[in-house]
């Protein structure tokens, strides 16, 4: 009983911590809290899972994991390798842009964009990681279907996202720009592009999570005998539940690095906006 | 009336472009047949033929909607062939989910809106909560939560929360804030307590963000528990039926769940704009 009461311990402590800082006026709030708040989870975790003898095929404790984690690396990096870097990546960047390109061309027609744009909002709404198996028929084990899946998920989302960023340059711009006598390609590039910036990067932040989804689910119908979703599936067949939650701690860890470097990108790219500045 | 003309126009090129399609990748198959049994076929026999493939790569229109029909309409809906008996499995676990989900994303909405030290430290996990891809792991909780003995519904359910307590809360946190300093001075001219602020101010002007949140958050539940229907064993469901296609080979068992699955989407996803007109509508804060 003495791990639970370490637990309950280290989330009162962590939270006590916390509501004592955030009365502090310090710089390093922002980024201590979540911290500390973080770790006392991970405490309570692991003091429960060991006073109440929670058996490792239900919960392995962060402990065991992170030993699996270090014992499977060079597994882990293959699957990393075949899943993110070979499916998800191009799959990304291939859906993004082709959705991207068909958004600037709707965009000359009004009649296709009172078209498209209910029928996208609906799209992306739907369950698309269902054409996963159908991809998997289509394009075969390999990254190919995989990268497939991700390319459908990610382009309504991001077109929706496109067209209602193009709207966003305000008709007072549009005539000052006429007035400077700009072309179509001009006001693009100059006006519209950048007032859609922060649309578009808020596609490109919801697509980066779901082309994760995308390819893993994908992997559950058929894949070489590499790779996350792959491994996952296996490793619960084994019932060996702390190598699936290394994996899981590896999406996790993909996942939000790749959702970081997009932000990164977006607050370059987009500084002016109130958002970030403020 | 020109919405629903261009709506009506790019519906019809998309089933024309879905016939097209069918025509050229099924008719590959139709070529080795003709060349395997030793005849020449021209264009005139394979444009018919595609369209009525028993295992088509891709199939037409109404080889789907016929699947559908055939699988509603003409089945009894106890029957375990009913696309009805299975999309009755997955609606009941996503509007179990989603109504565990709303109700944890208000309540951690509020919690965060009323405490600092909440919003420090809760916020930025909520965030990155949604970062991993919960969804590419929903087979193996709902493998482990049948090991302790919380099995089909409550599990399945349980995905769909993960999945709908988010959108929930980042809404409903941006619409308990929407009301600006001048109207929080007010409330407190009147001498308002929190609870009142809470109920006359923060909750009204959060109802359009609600709106909006519960419409991704109810289309993402029906994926939750679709994806939840996915590890071998589940009795039934959408997912259950792709599974089982995908299998067997049987091309129109998937995309007749498929669509089942998006007509499912669509319904809710109206019905929730309906209820948003009605509320919004009498609180007159319809745009």
């Amino acid at each position: 009983m003495s791990w639970v009461a370490v637990a309950i311990a280290a989330w009162l402590g962590g939270w006590a911590v916390n509501v004592w800082l955030v009365r502090r006026p310090v710089r390093l709030t922002r980024a201590l809290v979540p911290a500390i708040f973080g770790a006392a989870l991970l405490a309570m975790w692991e003091g429960l899972v060991r006073g109440f003898d929670v058996p490792a095929v239900i919960l392995p404790a962060p402990s065991t994991i992170s030993v699996a984690f270090s014992a499977g690396l060079p597994v882990l990096w293959a699957d990393f390798v075949q899943t993110v870097i070979r499916s998800v990546l191009p799959g990304y960047a291939m859906g993004c842009g082709a959705s991207f390109l068909t958004a600037v061309a709707i965009d000359r027609s009004p009649f296709l964009q009172r078209g498209l744009l209910p029928l996208g909002n609906l799209a992306a709404a739907l369950p698309i990681v269902g054409i996963a198996p159908i991809m998997v028929m289509w394009f075969g084990f390999d990254w190919q279907s995989k990268a497939a899946v991700v390319v459908v998920m990610c382009f309504f989302p991001m077109l929706v996202n496109t067209i209602e960023g193009l709207r966003m340059a305000e008709p007072m711009q549009r005539d000052l720009m006429r007035t400077y006598a700009a072309g179509y390609w001009q006001t693009l590039w100059k006006l519209r592009l950048p007032a859609a910036g922060p649309f578009i990067f808020n596609g490109l932040k919801i697509c980066t999570t779901l082309a994760l989804i995308g390819a893993i689910v994908a992997e559950f119908f058929g894949t070489p005998t590499v790779g996350m979703g792959f491994r996952i599936s296996t490793e619960i067949g084994r019932m060996a539940l702390d190598m699936v939650w290394a994996e899981i701690a590896v999406a996790a860890f993909a996942g939000s690095a790749f959702y970081g470097c997009v932000t990164l990108v977006e607050r370059t790219v987009t500084h002016w906006h109130p958002s970030i500045r403020g | 009336m020109r919405t629903v003309l261009s709506i009506g126009t790019i519906g019809i090129a998309f089933v024309a472009v879905w016939y097209v399609g069918a025509v050229f990748l099924n008719a590959k198959w139709e070529r080795d047949q003709a060349a395997r049994a030793g005849v020449e076929i021209g264009w005139a026999e394979i444009v018919p033929a595609t369209m009525s493939q028993e295992r088509p790569v891709l199939p037409a229109p109404h080889q789907v909607a016929i699947e559908i029909w055939k699988t509603t309409a003409e089945k009894r809906i106890t029957s375990k062939r009913s696309l009805v008996y299975h999309g009755w499995i997955t609606l009941s676990a996503t509007l179990l989910g989603f109504a565990m989900g709303v109700g944890l994303g208000i309540l951690l909405a509020v919690g965060i809106v009323h405490n600092r030290a909440m919003d420090l430290s809760a916020m930025p996990w909520v965030i990155s909560s949604q970062t991993i891809p919960i969804l590419a792991i929903a087979p193996m909780i709902i493998v482990v939560l049948y090991n302790i003995g919380i099995s089909g519904l409550i599990a399945k359910a349980s995905i769909s929360a993960y999945l709908s307590f988010f959108p929930v809360a980042v809404g409903m946190v941006k619409g308990l804030r929407a009301p600006d300093d001048m109207q929080l001075d007010l409330m407190r001219t009147y001498n308002a307590s929190v609870w009142q602020v809470f109920w006359k101010l923060r909750w009204p002007s959060s109802l359009p963000y609600l709106f909006a949140s519960l419409k991704v958050a109810i289309a993402i539940a029906l994926v939750g528990a679709i994806i939840g229907e996915l590890p071998t064993g589940s009795q039934g469901g959408f997912g259950a039926r792709m599974l089982n296609g995908s299998y067997y080979g049987q091309v129109l068992i998937i995309w007749s769940a498929l669509f089942g699955a998006a007509i499912c989407a669509a319904l809710m996803v109206g019905a929730i704009g309906l209820a948003q007109r009605a509320v919004l509508g009498r609180t007159g804060q319809m745009r």
